[in-house]
């Protein structure tokens, strides 16, 4: 199903600030086995031109390239819809001013499809346009409000779904927006996969927006196109200076973490839920 | 195009009060604009309501349930633009269903006959169908201005009427609808002999459009002056559309996913360059830092600039605001931080308008968005705002307090703590005395939107000090039937009030019995009020509609959603089975 509405959740997730768990269990349950020294390891270049390819289990100083982890060295199975049955403060807070309220009515005839307590109709006041061009669409769940107007605002944007998939015009195309976070960095993010026809250019597009000083920002505003290009490539050899201090990885539609680069581009696209940089140091295994 | 035959009531002299023939008059009130001074002008006395209505060119009419088209064309019998506003504005959120009423169809009824030179229409929140779209183009030869906003019930094919029917269609505004989008192929429907089109805003529309057609559309039009494209206009396109329109006033571009080579870059550049006379500029799907310079050279007279679809971070947004010295409106989304919001602070002191709309508002995973800091450091650096949309996650109210020292001239305070009866963060205190400094600061304040965790002592601010309030959204908030009460025994000019997830109750309801009458319309929903206290009402005041609403699986003796609005014409004929109608009981 595609499109968020006003009200509804992404992926069955409460709309309030509850702390979701599913960070801490992939940052904390780290596997505790490390990879084989002669494991095959797919690298994938945040650097302009940087090619996957495969890299043997050399000493990690002098390369340009992020250090992909695979599936192994993941916990496997991260559930990601187990049952937003988490409650912070706030939540809390909530429920208490819904009971008040005498809206539980509201929220009990929301939340049935979908067990969230604390999900509230048509709250924050958000027009249904601007959900639809925020949201990720191809990969938030639906949550079904009272009104069939939501129903039909479904058909529509199924619809139109397909019939950009199945254009011959070449410039039409969805837009496959997934989040993307990166440890020590607040901000998230998010990038449009169908943008991206490949992990280089996507690596790129990433690196653009998490890696960035003002610096870069000011060279780039005063360049012409062509020397932009060669900047890029400077700067990222300057930025990663030789040690891939980050991974880059992805949830797929099971909620496991995968390693970015593993698979083709299109396997990859249609299985991927989001993307985390993860600080290298802070992902499990490659020998070090 | 002829007049109607004028009508002549006639008077005796000595109870003529005014000293000139009625053309005169009529002359002299046609300069009049503004709907508020017409109807203050229509009061003075029977010649000047009858030559008031006869040189009304432009009815507005603001609730489509308080009055009926027919008497409209009756009272205004030469109005050639109309402008109409149906469901509760709370339908925007999904609080009411789809099928709820506010057909346009029976407007445009009465319409053909009464004012068959029609040439403007503007819906919002209207339920209009492909028929009503049809009927209104094959039937209104000198139309010239449709405009859409928040409808729904139509879809593309309904355009495609417009576009091939309308021949001296110059506006064509469709914002924000519920369309069932089937396809771009209407607006190849403009015929190639037609050349009057002064604006074209399709940028919500999702489906892809012939860009050939679109490209000689624009180059035919020689007066398109505000063109709004939808995404499907690639980069490429942009470059050539602008190079047909140099004389672009308000320009959406359509996405700016960066795919250009270096040459086509210079080539986007240029047309840019080009566009002297922008002064509005939106759309920007996909916009990221490396391409942004290409809008450089076409900001310097930027006074509109809606960012609202683009991701961009705080440094990108100081990069493009550097460009745009005489910023007055600005939307943004969230992701640019509290440290864009500096850079607003910083870079924009003419800026009058600011909405910062949330990225992410139901992602609790990670801290971000803007906090009081970005509100803060826009306050202190424009000092001229007087309009506020704001989407957070935190407030203090030492904060808002600052905020509006700062900015006393608020007419618009629209703040949006996301997480429902959140305090302020910092003293754990409920929110209220931040709206006490908003409402005793802004003495211009017209309209407010509270959140955050509030108490009746909000409301009591409220009543005693907002005077010149209009419009008062509440959700999540109050303590009591008191609550509800201050707003409505003090705020003198309130029009609109719309309520949900309060524990306000009957007594609160019935003790605005006098003033619902002086009010456009009362939203009450997830309150505590009950199908009796709504039924009271109704009976106290025959001249109030009052429509109940329930949820499924309530109580029978809750009413869960109450809308109450004043109306000339009495309970409407077309409320659907799920809108309980209490008046006329």
């Amino acid at each position: 199903m595609q499109g968020v509405f006003s009200g509804g959740g992404s992926g069955g997730s409460v709309c309030m600030s509850t702390v979701s768990m599913e960070d801490n269990v992939v940052m904390s349950s780290e596997d505790s086995s490390s990879p084989d020294e002669g494991e095959l390891e797919l690298g994938l270049g945040l650097s302009l031109g940087g090619a996957t390819g495969f890299k043997g289990s050399g000493p990690r100083g002098c390369q340009q390239y992020a250090r992909i982890l695979t599936a192994k060295d993941l916990p496997s199975k991260v559930s990601s819809s187990s049952s937003s049955s988490t409650t912070s403060p706030s939540s809390s807070t909530l429920s208490r001013a819904i009971a008040t309220a005498g809206t539980k009515r509201t929220a009990d005839s929301v939340s049935a499809s979908n067990g969230a307590a604390s999900q509230v109709v048509g709250w924050p006041p958000i027009r249904s346009h601007r959900m639809h061009i925020m949201v990720n669409q191809a990969k938030s769940q639906v949550t079904e409000e009272f009104s069939s107007m939501n129903k039909r605002k479904n058909a529509v944007e199924e619809k139109v779904g397909n019939k950009n998939i199945n254009t011959d015009n070449t410039k039409a195309r969805t837009s496959l927006f997934v989040k993307v976070n990166m440890d020590g960095t607040l901000i998230g993010r998010k990038v449009d996969l169908n943008a991206h026809g490949c992990y280089e250019t996507l690596a790129q597009a990433l690196e653009n927006m998490f890696l960035r000083t003002t610096k870069t920002v000011n060279m780039a505003r005063l360049s012409t196109p062509e020397h932009k290009i060669m900047i890029d490539a400077k700067r990222h050899s300057q930025l990663l200076g030789g040690s891939s201090e980050f991974v880059l990885t992805y949830e797929d539609k099971d909620g496991d973490w995968m390693l970015v680069g593993d698979v083709p581009w299109g396997m990859f696209t249609s299985s991927v839920k989001r993307l985390r940089i993860m600080r290298t140091s802070e992902a499990t295994g490659l020998g070090k | 195009m002829g007049p109607n035959p004028k009508m002549r009531k006639e008077f005796p002299d000595s109870t003529r009060s005014s000293p000139f023939p009625d053309e005169v008059l009529e002359r002299v009130l046609s300069l009049l604009k503004s709907h508020k001074d017409r109807s203050a002008v229509s009061l003075v006395c029977k010649d000047w309501y009858n030559a008031e209505s006869w040189s009304r060119a432009h009815v507005f009419i603001g609730n489509c349930y308080s009055v009926s088209p027919e008497i409209v064309a009756r009272r205004f019998p030469r109005v050639k633009s109309v402008t109409l506003k149906g469901k509760p504005r709370f339908s925007d959120f999904n609080l009411v269903p789809e099928n709820w009423g506010a057909d346009v169809h029976p407007w445009l009824a009465v319409f053909v006959a009464k004012y068959p030179f029609l040439e403007e229409l503007r819906l919002k929140r209207m339920a209009v169908s492909d028929e009503s779209l049809e009927f209104l183009a094959l039937n209104f030869p000198n139309f010239k201005v449709l405009s859409l906003l928040s409808c729904d019930g139509f879809s593309t094919d309904g355009l495609a009427a417009i576009a091939t029917h309308c021949k001296n269609l110059t506006q064509l505004d469709i914002q924000e609808n519920g369309i069932d989008d089937k396809s771009g192929s209407w607006l190849s429907c403009f015929p190639e002999n037609f050349t009057s089109l002064e604006v074209l805003n399709f940028a919500n529309l999702n489906t892809d459009v012939n860009f050939d057609a679109l490209e000689r559309l624009v180059s035919r039009c020689k007066s398109l002056n505000v063109l709004k494209a939808n995404k499907s206009i690639s980069l490429e396109h942009l470059q050539r559309l602008l190079v047909c329109a140099p004389q672009l006033i308000e320009l959406g571009t359509g996405s700016f996913m960066p795919e250009l080579t270096a040459r086509q870059y210079a080539e986007l550049e240029n047309s840019f360059i080009q566009l002297k006379n922008l002064n509005t500029l939106s759309g920007l799907w996909e916009a990221s830092a490396p391409y942004l310079p290409v809008l450089y050279p076409a900001c310097t007279n930027l006074t509109f600039l809606n960012l609202s679809y683009a991701f961009l971070q705080s440094l990108e947004l100081e990069s493009l605001l550097c460009h745009c010295p005489h910023l007055q409106r600005l939307w943004v989304l969230d992701t640019v931080g509290d440290k864009g919001l500096e850079a607003v602070g910083s870079n924009c002191p003419l800026l009058e308008e600011l909405r910062v709309f949330p990225a992410d508002p139901f992602d609790e995973e990670v801290i971000h968005g803007v906090t009081e800091a970005g509100f803060l450091a826009v306050s202190y650096g424009c000092r001229r705002l007087h309009y506020v949309l704001y989407f957070c996650r935190q407030m203090t109210n030492a904060a808002v307090a600052t905020i509006v020292q700062n900015c006393p001239d608020f007419t618009h305070f629209r703040l949006c703590i996301m997480n429902p009866g959140q305090p302020d963060y910092l003293t754990n205190e409920p929110m209220d005395e931040a709206f006490g400094a908003v409402v005793r600061t802004c003495t211009k304040l017209q309209r407010l939107s509270v959140s955050g965790l509030l108490t009746d002592l909000t409301f009591e601010y409220i009543g005693q000090y907002a005077k010149n309030l209009e419009t008062l959204s509440v959700a999540f908030a109050g303590s009591s039937d008191r609550g509800m009460q201050c707003m409505l025994e003090g705020c003198p000019k309130l029009r609109k009030l719309e309520i949900r997830d309060c524990p306000f109750g009957n007594a609160a309801l019935l003790s605005g019995l006098e003033k619902y009458e002086s009010m456009r319309s009362l939203w009450m929903s997830a309150c505590n009020v009950t199908m009796s206290g709504c039924r009271l009402l109704a009976r106290e005041m025959p001249r109030l509609n009052v429509e109940v609403m329930k949820d499924d699986g309530s109580d029978e003796s809750q009413a869960d959603k109450v809308y109450v609005y004043r109306s000339v014409v009495g309970p409407r004929r077309d409320a659907p089975p799920c809108v309980l109608n209490l008046s006329g009981l």
